[in-house]
C-alpha cells in the first residue's frame, strides 16, 4: 500500500496510490494512515481518485481512520471514481464525510 | 430474455485468502469473460461478488485456509452467482439482516457489518444452504 502525503499549511493531503483499497491491504491502509496523521493539521484530505475499488474492509478502514483522528481533526476526501461513490453511497457513509470532486492545487501534477 | 442477450459461465477455485480473493476477482472481471458486460455492471459484479468472499474469508474459515468455489453465469439480464465452501456454517443458518448500526456521534461510527448491507442492496434472491458439510450461497444480481 502506497501513500503519498504533502502538507499545505493547514491541511495534510494524503494520495492514495494503489488502485484497492480491499481486504488484501485494510489493516496496512490503517496503520500507514495512522502513521501519516500523527502530527496532522487540523484537516486531512484523502485523495481517493486513483482507487477504483474499494471493498467494505478498506471503507470500514477509512471510517476508522476518521474515528483515530478525534473530534479535533477532520478527514476529508476527494475524487471519488464511480465504484468506490457507490460504495459510500449505498452505506450512507456519503453523509459522513465532506467529499470533494478534487484535491485544490497540482498534487497530481508532482506525482 | 433479450435475443442479444449475453451469454458467459465461468467457474473457479481459490484458496481463502485475501490476496486470492483480490486475484480471482481480477481474473473474472477484468477481461470481459462473461460477455458483453459494460464497465459499470462489471464493478458492480465485482463489489458484489468480493463482500460474498470477504465473509467466507473472514467467518466461515476464520481461523483456517480452505477452498473456495464460484459459479458465475450470465444470463440475459443477469449475473447468477454460486459461492460454496466447506467452513463454519452461518449462525442458525439464517443470512445476516444487513441493517445499518444508527450512527449519530462520529465516535459511534461503525467500522464493520457494511459487508452484508451491500450485499442486501445489490443482491436478488439471496438463499443459503448448508449441505454435507458445506455452504452454499446463491445470489443474482440484475444488470442496470
Amino acid at each position: 500500500m502506497q501513500l503519498l502525503a504533502e502538507q499545505r499549511g493547514g491541511l495534510l493531503i494524503v494520495r492514495a496510490l494503489d488502485s484497492r483499497i480491499d481486504a488484501a491491504v485494510a489493516i496496512q491502509f490503517k496503520e500507514q494512515m495512522r502513521d501519516l496523521v500523527r502530527a496532522a493539521p487540523p484537516r486531512v484530505m484523502l485523495d481517493l481518485s486513483g482507487v477504483t475499488f474499494l471493498d467494505s474492509s478498506g471503507l470500514g478502514a477509512v471510517v476508522a481512520v476518521m474515528k483515530l483522528l478525534g473530534p479535533d481533526h477532520r478527514l476529508e476526501l476527494s475524487g471519488l471514481t464511480p465504484t468506490v461513490e457507490k460504495v459510500f453511497r449505498l452505506t450512507r457513509m456519503d453523509t459522513i464525510f465532506t467529499i470533494h470532486r478534487s484535491v485544490p492545487g497540482d498534487l497530481h501534477d508532482a506525482v | 430474455m433479450p435475443s442479444d442477450a449475453g451469454q458467459g459461465q465461468v467457474h473457479l477455485a481459490l484458496k481463502s485468502t485475501p490476496l486470492a480473493v483480490r486475484h480471482a476477482l481480477s481474473g473474472l472481471f477484468r477481461d470481459d469473460r462473461l460477455g458483453g458486460l459494460k464497465a459499470h455492471q462489471r464493478s458492480t459484479a465485482e463489489l458484489l461478488l468480493a463482500e460474498v468472499l470477504n465473509n467466507v474469508v473472514e467467518h466461515a474459515y476464520a481461523n483456517i485456509t480452505g477452498d473456495i468455489e464460484v459459479s458465475v453465469a450470465h444470463c440475459g439480464r443477469s449475473l447468477m452467482f454460486r459461492v460454496v465452501d466447506c467452513g463454519a456454517e452461518l449462525p442458525g443458518h439464517v443470512l445476516p439482516p444487513g441493517h445499518l448500526a444508527d450512527f449519530g456521534q462520529h465516535s459511534d461510527l461503525p467500522e464493520g457489518g457494511f459487508g452484508w448491507h451491500m450485499i442486501r442492496a445489490l443482491a436478488k434472491d439471496v438463499e443459503y444452504r448448508r449441505q454435507d458439510g458445506c455452504n452454499q450461497l446463491s445470489f443474482r444480481l440484475d444488470l442496470a
